[in-house]
Protein backbone atom coordinates (compact mmCIF):
# COMPACT_ATOMS: atom_id res chain seq x y z
CA UNK A 1 0.00 0.00 0.00
CA UNK A 2 1.39 3.46 -0.81
CA UNK A 3 2.48 5.58 2.09
CA UNK A 4 -0.38 7.79 3.24
CA UNK A 5 1.91 9.98 5.34
CA UNK A 6 2.53 12.44 2.59
CA UNK A 7 1.41 15.95 1.89
CA UNK A 8 -2.33 16.29 2.19
CA UNK A 9 -3.68 18.80 -0.25
CA UNK A 10 -5.27 18.77 -3.70
CA UNK A 11 -2.37 17.42 -5.75
CA UNK A 12 -0.93 15.24 -3.04
CA UNK A 13 -4.24 13.50 -2.52
CA UNK A 14 -4.72 13.02 -6.25
CA UNK A 15 -1.28 11.50 -6.68
CA UNK A 16 -1.88 9.34 -3.64
CA UNK A 17 -5.26 8.20 -4.93
CA UNK A 18 -3.69 7.37 -8.30
CA UNK A 19 -1.02 5.17 -6.83
CA UNK A 20 -3.55 3.71 -4.41
CA UNK A 21 -5.79 2.84 -7.36
CA UNK A 22 -2.97 1.02 -9.09
CA UNK A 23 -1.90 -0.81 -5.96
CA UNK A 24 -5.20 -1.52 -4.27
CA UNK A 25 -8.12 -1.29 -6.67
CA UNK A 26 -8.14 -5.05 -7.38
CA UNK A 27 -8.09 -5.89 -3.68
CA UNK A 28 -10.90 -3.46 -2.96
CA UNK A 29 -12.85 -4.78 -5.95
CA UNK A 30 -12.56 -8.41 -4.90
CA UNK A 31 -13.81 -7.63 -1.40
CA UNK A 32 -16.68 -5.58 -2.83
CA UNK A 33 -17.64 -8.48 -5.08
CA UNK A 34 -17.87 -10.72 -2.02
CA UNK A 35 -19.89 -8.16 -0.06
CA UNK A 36 -22.22 -7.20 -2.89
CA UNK A 37 -22.42 -10.55 -4.66
CA UNK A 38 -22.28 -9.00 -8.12
CA UNK A 39 -19.31 -8.05 -10.29
CA UNK A 40 -20.92 -5.17 -12.15
CA UNK A 41 -22.32 -3.68 -8.99
CA UNK A 42 -18.90 -4.01 -7.35
CA UNK A 43 -17.15 -2.29 -10.24
CA UNK A 44 -19.53 0.65 -10.06
CA UNK A 45 -19.04 0.74 -6.30
CA UNK A 46 -15.26 0.76 -6.75
CA UNK A 47 -15.43 3.77 -9.08
CA UNK A 48 -17.84 5.51 -6.70
CA UNK A 49 -15.55 4.84 -3.75
CA UNK A 50 -12.55 6.41 -5.46
CA UNK A 51 -14.66 9.37 -6.58
CA UNK A 52 -15.77 9.84 -2.97
CA UNK A 53 -12.16 9.63 -1.78
CA UNK A 54 -11.07 12.34 -4.21
CA UNK A 55 -13.89 14.53 -2.98
CA UNK A 56 -13.47 14.00 0.75
CA UNK A 57 -9.82 13.25 1.42
CA UNK A 58 -8.53 16.71 0.46
CA UNK A 59 -10.90 18.18 3.11
CA UNK A 60 -10.88 15.48 5.76
CA UNK A 61 -7.44 14.00 5.33
CA UNK A 62 -6.42 10.54 4.23
CA UNK A 63 -7.90 7.88 6.54
CA UNK A 64 -5.64 5.61 8.57
CA UNK A 65 -6.70 2.55 6.63
CA UNK A 66 -7.52 3.77 3.10
CA UNK A 67 -8.35 0.31 1.80
CA UNK A 68 -10.97 -0.35 4.49
CA UNK A 69 -12.33 3.17 3.95
CA UNK A 70 -12.72 2.49 0.21
CA UNK A 71 -14.42 -0.87 0.80
CA UNK A 72 -16.79 0.72 3.25
CA UNK A 73 -17.55 3.72 1.01
CA UNK A 74 -18.10 1.46 -2.00
CA UNK A 75 -20.45 -0.79 -0.10
CA UNK A 76 -22.37 2.16 1.31
CA UNK A 77 -22.84 3.69 -2.13
CA UNK A 78 -23.91 0.37 -3.63
CA UNK A 79 -26.58 -0.10 -0.95
CA UNK A 80 -27.72 3.45 -1.58
CA UNK A 81 -28.01 2.76 -5.31
CA UNK A 82 -29.93 -0.46 -4.80
CA UNK A 83 -32.28 1.36 -2.42
CA UNK A 84 -33.05 4.00 -5.00
CA UNK A 85 -33.71 1.23 -7.54
CA UNK A 86 -35.82 -0.51 -4.89
CA UNK A 87 -38.54 2.08 -5.14
CA UNK A 88 -39.54 0.27 -8.32
CA UNK A 89 -38.56 -3.24 -7.44
CA UNK A 90 -39.18 -5.48 -4.41
CA UNK A 91 -36.24 -7.77 -5.17
CA UNK A 92 -33.78 -4.88 -4.95
CA UNK A 93 -35.20 -3.84 -1.59
CA UNK A 94 -34.67 -7.32 -0.27
CA UNK A 95 -31.15 -7.38 -1.73
CA UNK A 96 -30.22 -4.10 -0.09
CA UNK A 97 -31.47 -5.37 3.26
CA UNK A 98 -29.51 -8.55 2.92
CA UNK A 99 -26.26 -6.80 2.01
CA UNK A 100 -26.69 -4.35 4.82
CA UNK A 101 -27.29 -6.94 7.51
CA UNK A 102 -25.02 -9.73 6.26
CA UNK A 103 -21.98 -7.79 5.40
CA UNK A 104 -20.37 -5.66 7.99
CA UNK A 105 -16.89 -4.49 7.16
CA UNK A 106 -14.51 -4.60 10.05
CA UNK A 107 -11.91 -1.93 9.34
CA UNK A 108 -9.35 -3.97 11.25
CA UNK A 109 -10.11 -7.17 9.39
CA UNK A 110 -6.98 -9.29 9.15
CA UNK A 111 -5.25 -8.68 5.83
CA UNK A 112 -5.38 -12.38 4.91
CA UNK A 113 -9.18 -12.15 4.98
CA UNK A 114 -8.99 -9.58 2.20
CA UNK A 115 -6.34 -11.58 0.37
CA UNK A 116 -8.74 -14.53 0.34
CA UNK A 117 -11.10 -12.35 -1.63
CA UNK A 118 -8.56 -12.01 -4.39
CA UNK A 119 -8.13 -15.76 -4.46
CA UNK A 120 -11.91 -16.17 -4.61
CA UNK A 121 -11.94 -13.82 -7.57
CA UNK A 122 -9.27 -15.82 -9.38
CA UNK A 123 -11.22 -19.05 -8.92
CA UNK A 124 -14.46 -17.46 -10.07
CA UNK A 125 -12.87 -15.97 -13.19
CA UNK A 126 -11.20 -19.31 -14.00
CA UNK A 127 -14.29 -21.44 -13.36
CA UNK A 128 -14.32 -24.30 -15.88
CA UNK A 129 -18.02 -23.69 -16.64
CA UNK A 130 -16.92 -20.50 -18.43
CA UNK A 131 -15.58 -20.60 -21.96
CA UNK A 132 -11.77 -20.79 -22.06
CA UNK A 133 -11.41 -17.45 -23.88
CA UNK A 134 -13.75 -15.85 -21.39
CA UNK A 135 -11.76 -17.17 -18.43
CA UNK A 136 -8.65 -15.49 -19.80
CA UNK A 137 -10.41 -12.21 -20.60
CA UNK A 138 -12.21 -12.09 -17.28
CA UNK A 139 -9.06 -12.84 -15.28
CA UNK A 140 -7.14 -10.09 -17.06
CA UNK A 141 -10.02 -7.67 -16.65
CA UNK A 142 -11.04 -8.35 -13.04
CA UNK A 143 -7.92 -9.72 -11.36
CA UNK A 144 -5.26 -7.76 -13.26
CA UNK A 145 -7.36 -4.68 -13.95
CA UNK A 146 -6.53 -4.49 -17.66
CA UNK A 147 -8.89 -2.43 -19.79
CA UNK A 148 -10.98 -4.23 -22.40
CA UNK A 149 -9.03 -2.42 -25.14
CA UNK A 150 -5.70 -3.62 -23.70
CA UNK A 151 -6.90 -7.22 -23.62
CA UNK A 152 -8.20 -6.89 -27.18
CA UNK A 153 -4.89 -5.48 -28.41
CA UNK A 154 -2.92 -8.21 -26.67
CA UNK A 155 -4.96 -10.98 -28.23
CA UNK A 156 -5.41 -9.26 -31.58
CA UNK A 157 -9.19 -9.39 -31.43
CA UNK A 158 -11.66 -6.54 -31.49
CA UNK A 159 -12.59 -4.77 -28.24
CA UNK A 160 -16.22 -5.66 -28.99
CA UNK A 161 -15.34 -9.35 -28.99
CA UNK A 162 -13.58 -9.08 -25.64
CA UNK A 163 -16.42 -7.00 -24.19
CA UNK A 164 -18.97 -9.58 -25.35
CA UNK A 165 -16.98 -12.43 -23.83
CA UNK A 166 -16.82 -10.60 -20.51
CA UNK A 167 -20.49 -9.63 -20.49
CA UNK A 168 -21.53 -13.15 -21.34
CA UNK A 169 -19.26 -14.67 -18.68
CA UNK A 170 -20.59 -12.29 -16.03
CA UNK A 171 -24.15 -13.14 -17.00
CA UNK A 172 -23.41 -16.82 -16.62
CA UNK A 173 -21.73 -16.27 -13.24
CA UNK A 174 -24.83 -14.43 -12.07
CA UNK A 175 -27.55 -16.59 -13.63
CA UNK A 176 -26.06 -20.04 -13.13
CA UNK A 177 -24.70 -18.97 -9.72
CA UNK A 178 -21.03 -19.69 -10.19
CA UNK A 179 -19.78 -19.30 -6.62
CA UNK A 180 -17.34 -16.75 -5.29
CA UNK A 181 -15.26 -19.00 -3.13
CA UNK A 182 -12.01 -20.89 -2.93
CA UNK A 183 -12.73 -24.54 -3.79
CA UNK A 184 -12.81 -27.10 -1.01
CA UNK A 185 -9.75 -29.25 -0.51
CA UNK A 186 -11.23 -32.18 -2.43
CA UNK A 187 -11.68 -30.16 -5.60
CA UNK A 188 -8.75 -27.78 -5.16
CA UNK A 189 -6.27 -29.77 -7.23
CA UNK A 190 -8.51 -29.87 -10.33
CA UNK A 191 -9.59 -26.28 -10.01
CA UNK A 192 -6.05 -25.06 -9.41
CA UNK A 193 -4.96 -26.91 -12.57
CA UNK A 194 -7.44 -24.84 -14.48
CA UNK A 195 -6.26 -21.57 -12.91
CA UNK A 196 -2.63 -22.40 -13.66
CA UNK A 197 -3.62 -23.29 -17.21
CA UNK A 198 -5.19 -19.85 -17.68
CA UNK A 199 -2.12 -18.13 -16.23
CA UNK A 200 0.21 -20.10 -18.50
CA UNK A 201 -1.99 -19.33 -21.50
CA UNK A 202 -1.67 -15.62 -20.76
CA UNK A 203 2.08 -16.02 -20.37
CA UNK A 204 2.51 -17.93 -23.61
CA UNK A 205 0.36 -15.50 -25.52
CA UNK A 206 2.79 -12.82 -24.42
CA UNK A 207 5.90 -14.91 -24.80
CA UNK A 208 5.38 -16.93 -27.92
CA UNK A 209 3.15 -14.46 -29.68
CA UNK A 210 1.67 -17.09 -31.91
CA UNK A 211 0.26 -14.41 -34.19
CA UNK A 212 1.48 -11.07 -35.34
CA UNK A 213 5.00 -9.76 -35.77
CA UNK A 214 6.01 -8.92 -32.23
CA UNK A 215 8.24 -11.67 -30.88
CA UNK A 216 7.00 -11.16 -27.37
CA UNK A 217 4.16 -9.07 -26.09
CA UNK A 218 5.91 -8.53 -22.83
CA UNK A 219 2.93 -6.94 -21.08
CA UNK A 220 1.03 -10.20 -21.04
CA UNK A 221 4.06 -12.15 -19.87
CA UNK A 222 4.71 -9.82 -16.97
CA UNK A 223 0.99 -9.84 -16.13
CA UNK A 224 1.10 -13.64 -16.00
CA UNK A 225 4.19 -13.57 -13.78
CA UNK A 226 2.49 -11.07 -11.50
CA UNK A 227 -0.49 -13.42 -11.30
CA UNK A 228 1.85 -16.30 -10.57
CA UNK A 229 3.47 -14.36 -7.71
CA UNK A 230 0.05 -13.45 -6.32
CA UNK A 231 -0.98 -17.12 -6.40
CA UNK A 232 2.29 -18.23 -4.82
CA UNK A 233 1.62 -15.80 -1.98
CA UNK A 234 -2.01 -16.75 -1.51
CA UNK A 235 -1.89 -20.46 -2.25
CA UNK A 236 1.59 -21.90 -1.67
CA UNK A 237 1.01 -25.15 -3.56
CA UNK A 238 3.98 -26.89 -5.23
CA UNK A 239 2.56 -26.60 -8.75
CA UNK A 240 2.07 -22.85 -8.26
CA UNK A 241 5.80 -22.62 -7.50
CA UNK A 242 6.50 -24.87 -10.47
CA UNK A 243 4.57 -22.69 -12.91
CA UNK A 244 6.01 -19.46 -11.55
CA UNK A 245 9.52 -20.92 -11.83
CA UNK A 246 8.83 -22.08 -15.39
CA UNK A 247 7.64 -18.62 -16.41
CA UNK A 248 10.64 -16.97 -14.75
CA UNK A 249 13.07 -19.25 -16.59
CA UNK A 250 11.42 -18.46 -19.93
CA UNK A 251 11.33 -14.78 -19.09
CA UNK A 252 15.00 -14.76 -18.08
CA UNK A 253 15.91 -15.39 -21.73
CA UNK A 254 13.75 -12.61 -23.12
CA UNK A 255 16.64 -10.36 -24.11
CA UNK A 256 18.67 -13.20 -25.57
CA UNK A 257 16.01 -14.77 -27.73
CA UNK A 258 15.54 -12.06 -30.32
CA UNK A 259 17.74 -9.80 -32.41
CA UNK A 260 17.10 -6.05 -32.21
CA UNK A 261 15.17 -6.49 -35.47
CA UNK A 262 12.88 -8.98 -33.77
CA UNK A 263 14.34 -12.12 -35.34
CA UNK A 264 14.16 -15.29 -33.32
CA UNK A 265 17.42 -16.65 -31.86
CA UNK A 266 17.33 -20.33 -30.95
CA UNK A 267 18.75 -21.65 -27.71
CA UNK A 268 22.07 -22.78 -29.25
CA UNK A 269 22.78 -19.35 -30.70
CA UNK A 270 21.72 -17.27 -27.69
CA UNK A 271 24.23 -15.12 -25.82
CA UNK A 272 23.80 -16.71 -22.41
CA UNK A 273 25.36 -13.74 -20.64
CA UNK A 274 22.13 -11.88 -21.50
CA UNK A 275 20.05 -14.26 -19.42
CA UNK A 276 18.61 -12.63 -16.32
CA UNK A 277 20.47 -14.09 -13.35
CA UNK A 278 18.05 -12.82 -10.72
CA UNK A 279 15.06 -14.47 -12.42
CA UNK A 280 17.01 -17.70 -12.82
CA UNK A 281 17.93 -17.69 -9.11
CA UNK A 282 14.30 -17.12 -8.12
CA UNK A 283 13.22 -19.88 -10.48
CA UNK A 284 15.67 -22.34 -8.96
CA UNK A 285 14.58 -21.53 -5.42
CA UNK A 286 10.98 -22.12 -6.42
CA UNK A 287 11.79 -25.45 -8.09
CA UNK A 288 13.60 -26.54 -4.93
CA UNK A 289 10.62 -25.60 -2.79
CA UNK A 290 8.29 -27.50 -5.12
CA UNK A 291 10.52 -30.59 -5.08
CA UNK A 292 10.84 -30.42 -1.29
CA UNK A 293 7.06 -30.87 -1.02
CA UNK A 294 7.35 -34.33 -2.52
CA UNK A 295 4.29 -33.64 -4.68
CA UNK A 296 5.78 -33.03 -8.08
CA UNK A 297 3.52 -32.07 -10.96
CA UNK A 298 4.04 -31.34 -14.61
CA UNK A 299 4.81 -27.60 -14.26
CA UNK A 300 7.50 -28.43 -11.72
CA UNK A 301 8.99 -31.04 -14.05
CA UNK A 302 9.01 -28.55 -16.92
CA UNK A 303 10.60 -25.98 -14.63
CA UNK A 304 13.26 -28.53 -13.61
CA UNK A 305 14.11 -28.98 -17.29
CA UNK A 306 14.28 -25.21 -17.76
CA UNK A 307 16.53 -25.01 -14.68
CA UNK A 308 19.00 -27.44 -16.27
CA UNK A 309 19.08 -25.27 -19.39
CA UNK A 310 19.54 -22.17 -17.28
CA UNK A 311 22.59 -23.52 -15.49
CA UNK A 312 24.34 -24.89 -18.59
CA UNK A 313 27.21 -22.78 -19.96
CA UNK A 314 26.54 -23.89 -23.56
CA UNK A 315 24.03 -25.98 -25.46
CA UNK A 316 26.56 -28.82 -25.84
CA UNK A 317 27.50 -28.74 -22.16
CA UNK A 318 23.84 -29.06 -21.14
CA UNK A 319 22.92 -32.13 -19.11
CA UNK A 320 20.88 -33.67 -21.91
CA UNK A 321 20.79 -37.09 -20.28
CA UNK A 322 19.02 -35.69 -17.26
CA UNK A 323 16.71 -33.55 -19.42
CA UNK A 324 15.75 -36.58 -21.52
CA UNK A 325 15.15 -38.45 -18.26
CA UNK A 326 12.81 -35.78 -16.91
CA UNK A 327 10.91 -35.75 -20.21
CA UNK A 328 10.49 -39.49 -19.78
CA UNK A 329 8.85 -38.88 -16.35
CA UNK A 330 6.81 -36.00 -17.75
CA UNK A 331 5.64 -38.19 -20.61
CA UNK A 332 4.23 -40.66 -18.11
CA UNK A 333 2.82 -38.05 -15.71
CA UNK A 334 1.21 -35.84 -18.33
CA UNK A 335 1.30 -37.48 -21.76
CA UNK A 336 1.04 -35.19 -24.76
CA UNK A 337 2.47 -35.16 -28.29
CA UNK A 338 4.28 -31.87 -27.56
CA UNK A 339 6.09 -33.50 -24.63
CA UNK A 340 7.03 -36.37 -26.97
CA UNK A 341 8.41 -33.86 -29.45
CA UNK A 342 10.50 -32.13 -26.79
CA UNK A 343 11.73 -35.46 -25.58
CA UNK A 344 12.79 -36.26 -29.15
CA UNK A 345 14.87 -33.08 -29.24
CA UNK A 346 16.53 -33.94 -25.91
CA UNK A 347 17.19 -37.51 -27.04
CA UNK A 348 18.73 -36.16 -30.25
CA UNK A 349 21.10 -34.04 -28.20
CA UNK A 350 22.00 -37.03 -26.04
CA UNK A 351 22.19 -39.79 -28.67
CA UNK A 352 22.51 -37.91 -31.95
CA UNK A 353 20.10 -36.55 -34.60
CA UNK A 354 19.27 -40.01 -36.01
CA UNK A 355 17.69 -41.02 -32.68
CA UNK A 356 15.63 -37.80 -32.60
CA UNK A 357 14.52 -38.26 -36.20
CA UNK A 358 13.29 -41.75 -35.45
CA UNK A 359 11.11 -40.45 -32.59
CA UNK A 360 9.70 -37.51 -34.56
CA UNK A 361 8.94 -39.73 -37.55
CA UNK A 362 7.14 -42.15 -35.25
CA UNK A 363 5.03 -39.26 -33.90
CA UNK A 364 4.20 -37.90 -37.36
CA UNK A 365 3.56 -41.46 -38.54
CA UNK A 366 0.85 -41.80 -35.89
CA UNK A 367 -0.76 -38.67 -37.33
CA UNK A 368 0.23 -36.59 -34.30
CA UNK A 369 1.42 -32.97 -34.60
CA UNK A 370 1.18 -33.14 -38.39
CA UNK A 371 -0.15 -29.56 -38.35
CA UNK A 372 2.34 -28.30 -35.77
CA UNK A 373 5.13 -26.27 -37.36
CA UNK A 374 7.66 -27.08 -34.63
CA UNK A 375 7.38 -30.81 -35.33
CA UNK A 376 8.33 -30.21 -38.96
CA UNK A 377 11.09 -27.74 -38.16
CA UNK A 378 12.55 -30.17 -35.59
CA UNK A 379 12.46 -32.90 -38.22
CA UNK A 380 14.08 -30.53 -40.72
CA UNK A 381 16.81 -29.73 -38.23
CA UNK A 382 17.62 -33.40 -37.60
CA UNK A 383 17.76 -34.04 -41.36
CA UNK A 384 20.01 -31.02 -41.83
CA UNK A 385 22.43 -32.32 -39.22
CA UNK A 386 22.38 -35.70 -40.96
CA UNK A 387 23.13 -33.96 -44.29
CA UNK A 388 19.83 -35.20 -45.71
CA UNK A 389 19.36 -31.84 -47.47
CA UNK A 390 16.34 -32.58 -49.64
CA UNK A 391 14.33 -34.02 -46.74
CA UNK A 392 15.37 -31.04 -44.60
CA UNK A 393 14.18 -28.65 -47.29
CA UNK A 394 10.78 -30.34 -47.61
CA UNK A 395 10.25 -30.29 -43.84
CA UNK A 396 11.27 -26.62 -43.53
CA UNK A 397 8.81 -25.81 -46.31
CA UNK A 398 6.05 -27.71 -44.51
CA UNK A 399 6.84 -25.82 -41.28
CA UNK A 400 6.73 -22.56 -43.20
CA UNK A 401 3.24 -23.36 -44.46
CA UNK A 402 2.04 -23.84 -40.89
CA UNK A 403 3.86 -21.13 -38.95
CA UNK A 404 1.93 -18.00 -37.91
CA UNK A 405 4.46 -15.87 -36.07
CA UNK A 406 6.54 -13.58 -38.30
CA UNK A 407 9.85 -13.97 -36.45
CA UNK A 408 9.55 -17.73 -36.65
CA UNK A 409 8.70 -17.45 -40.35
CA UNK A 410 11.83 -15.38 -40.95
CA UNK A 411 13.88 -17.97 -39.10
CA UNK A 412 12.60 -20.78 -41.32
CA UNK A 413 13.22 -18.71 -44.45
CA UNK A 414 16.80 -18.15 -43.32
CA UNK A 415 17.33 -21.88 -42.90
CA UNK A 416 15.89 -22.51 -46.37
CA UNK A 417 18.27 -19.93 -47.87
CA UNK A 418 21.18 -21.68 -46.17
CA UNK A 419 20.06 -24.99 -47.64
CA UNK A 420 19.82 -23.41 -51.10
CA UNK A 421 23.45 -22.23 -50.74
CA UNK A 422 24.51 -25.78 -49.93
CA UNK A 423 22.79 -26.82 -53.15
CA UNK A 424 24.97 -24.34 -55.07
CA UNK A 425 28.17 -25.50 -53.43
CA UNK A 426 28.12 -23.46 -50.21
CA UNK A 427 29.37 -24.77 -46.91
CA UNK A 428 26.84 -26.22 -44.46
CA UNK A 429 26.69 -24.55 -41.08
CA UNK B 1 -47.92 -44.18 -16.67
CA UNK B 2 -45.96 -40.99 -16.23
CA UNK B 3 -44.94 -38.81 -19.12
CA UNK B 4 -42.33 -36.11 -19.44
CA UNK B 5 -43.32 -33.23 -21.72
CA UNK B 6 -40.25 -31.40 -23.00
CA UNK B 7 -40.64 -27.85 -24.20
CA UNK B 8 -38.56 -26.67 -27.17
CA UNK B 9 -38.73 -23.23 -28.67
CA UNK B 10 -36.53 -20.52 -30.11
CA UNK B 11 -35.24 -18.45 -27.20
CA UNK B 12 -35.15 -15.41 -29.46
CA UNK B 13 -38.93 -15.59 -29.52
CA UNK B 14 -39.16 -14.00 -26.07
CA UNK B 15 -36.75 -11.22 -26.92
CA UNK B 16 -38.92 -10.19 -29.87
CA UNK B 17 -42.26 -10.46 -28.05
CA UNK B 18 -44.04 -7.34 -26.96
CA UNK B 19 -44.80 -6.88 -23.27
CA UNK B 20 -48.46 -7.74 -23.88
CA UNK B 21 -47.62 -10.87 -25.86
CA UNK B 22 -45.29 -11.94 -23.06
CA UNK B 23 -47.97 -11.43 -20.45
CA UNK B 24 -50.51 -13.34 -22.50
CA UNK B 25 -48.09 -16.25 -22.82
CA UNK B 26 -47.40 -16.26 -19.06
CA UNK B 27 -51.14 -16.16 -18.36
CA UNK B 28 -51.68 -19.13 -20.67
CA UNK B 29 -48.99 -21.05 -18.84
CA UNK B 30 -50.59 -20.14 -15.50
CA UNK B 31 -54.00 -21.32 -16.68
CA UNK B 32 -52.64 -24.55 -18.13
CA UNK B 33 -50.74 -25.39 -14.94
CA UNK B 34 -53.85 -24.70 -12.84
CA UNK B 35 -55.93 -26.96 -15.07
CA UNK B 36 -53.66 -29.99 -14.85
CA UNK B 37 -53.20 -29.42 -11.13
CA UNK B 38 -56.98 -29.54 -10.75
CA UNK B 39 -57.26 -32.69 -12.82
CA UNK B 40 -54.58 -34.27 -10.63
CA UNK B 41 -52.22 -34.82 -13.52
CA UNK B 42 -49.51 -32.32 -12.57
CA UNK B 43 -46.37 -33.74 -10.94
CA UNK B 44 -43.70 -31.12 -11.57
CA UNK B 45 -42.81 -28.40 -14.03
CA UNK B 46 -40.10 -25.78 -14.23
CA UNK B 47 -38.81 -23.22 -16.69
CA UNK B 48 -35.09 -23.27 -17.50
CA UNK B 49 -32.80 -20.28 -17.64
CA UNK B 50 -31.50 -19.48 -21.16
CA UNK B 51 -29.13 -21.85 -22.90
CA UNK B 52 -26.18 -19.50 -22.25
CA UNK B 53 -26.31 -20.63 -18.63
CA UNK B 54 -25.79 -24.27 -19.59
CA UNK B 55 -22.75 -26.32 -18.64
CA UNK B 56 -22.07 -29.81 -19.95
CA UNK B 57 -19.97 -32.38 -18.18
CA UNK B 58 -18.53 -35.70 -19.25
CA UNK B 59 -16.25 -38.21 -17.61
CA UNK B 60 -13.90 -40.07 -19.91
CA UNK B 61 -11.06 -42.29 -18.72
CA UNK B 62 -11.78 -41.10 -15.21
CA UNK B 63 -11.19 -37.48 -16.21
CA UNK B 64 -13.98 -34.98 -15.65
CA UNK B 65 -14.41 -32.44 -18.43
CA UNK B 66 -16.51 -29.34 -17.90
CA UNK B 67 -17.53 -27.24 -20.89
CA UNK B 68 -19.48 -24.04 -21.22
CA UNK B 69 -22.58 -24.53 -23.32
CA UNK B 70 -25.42 -26.99 -23.92
CA UNK B 71 -25.25 -30.65 -24.83
CA UNK B 72 -24.35 -30.86 -28.51
CA UNK B 73 -23.65 -34.48 -29.33
CA UNK B 74 -26.16 -35.53 -32.00
CA UNK B 75 -25.38 -39.23 -31.46
CA UNK B 76 -26.79 -39.05 -27.93
CA UNK B 77 -30.45 -38.84 -27.04
CA UNK B 78 -32.19 -37.49 -23.96
CA UNK B 79 -32.46 -40.41 -21.58
CA UNK B 80 -33.58 -39.03 -18.24
CA UNK B 81 -33.29 -36.21 -15.77
CA UNK B 82 -32.65 -35.33 -12.13
CA UNK B 83 -33.93 -32.17 -10.49
CA UNK B 84 -31.50 -31.36 -7.70
CA UNK B 85 -31.01 -28.70 -5.04
CA UNK B 86 -27.50 -27.23 -4.74
CA UNK B 87 -26.11 -24.01 -3.25
CA UNK B 88 -24.19 -23.12 -6.42
CA UNK B 89 -23.07 -24.36 -9.84
CA UNK B 90 -19.84 -25.92 -8.56
CA UNK B 91 -21.82 -28.12 -6.20
CA UNK B 92 -24.43 -28.91 -8.86
CA UNK B 93 -21.66 -30.01 -11.24
CA UNK B 94 -20.11 -32.16 -8.54
CA UNK B 95 -23.39 -33.99 -8.06
CA UNK B 96 -24.03 -34.24 -11.81
CA UNK B 97 -20.60 -35.82 -12.20
CA UNK B 98 -21.78 -38.71 -10.02
CA UNK B 99 -24.65 -39.58 -12.38
CA UNK B 100 -23.48 -42.90 -13.88
CA UNK B 101 -24.17 -41.81 -17.45
CA UNK B 102 -21.61 -39.02 -17.11
CA UNK B 103 -19.11 -41.78 -17.88
CA UNK B 104 -20.84 -42.84 -21.08
CA UNK B 105 -22.87 -39.84 -22.18
CA UNK B 106 -23.20 -36.16 -21.34
CA UNK B 107 -24.96 -34.36 -18.52
CA UNK B 108 -26.20 -30.85 -19.25
CA UNK B 109 -26.72 -28.78 -16.14
CA UNK B 110 -29.14 -25.87 -16.43
CA UNK B 111 -30.33 -23.60 -13.63
CA UNK B 112 -34.08 -23.40 -13.01
CA UNK B 113 -35.75 -20.07 -13.70
CA UNK B 114 -37.60 -18.77 -10.66
CA UNK B 115 -40.41 -16.33 -11.38
CA UNK B 116 -41.28 -13.71 -8.82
Amino acid sequence: MPDPTQEVGGNGVHAFADSLYRAESRRVLSTLIRLLGDMDLAEEALQDAFAAALERWPREGIPANPRAWLVSAGRFRAIDKIRRRARFDAVSAELADRIETEATVEPDAPPHGLEDDRLRLVFTCCHPALQADAQVALTLREVCGLATEEIAAAFLVSPTTVAQRIVRAKAKIRQARIPYRVPSLSELADRLDNVLHVVYLVFNEGYLSARGDALARSDLSSEAIRLGRLLADLLPEPEVFGLLALMLFHESRRHARATPEGDLILLDEQDRSLWDGAQIRQGRELVERAFASGRIGSYTLQAAIAALHAQAPTLQATNWAEIAGIYEILRRADPSPVVELNRAVAVAMRDGPAAGLELVDALLGEGKLTDYHLAHSARADFCRKLARWEEARISYLRALELVRSLPQRRFLEKRLRELAEIGTGGVPT
Amino acid sequence: MKYLCLIYEAETLYATMSREEGQTMMAEYGAFTEEIKKSGQYIAGEALKPVQTATTIRIRNGQLSVTDGPFAETKEQLGGFYLIEAPDLTDALRIAGRIPSAKTGSIEVRPIQVFN
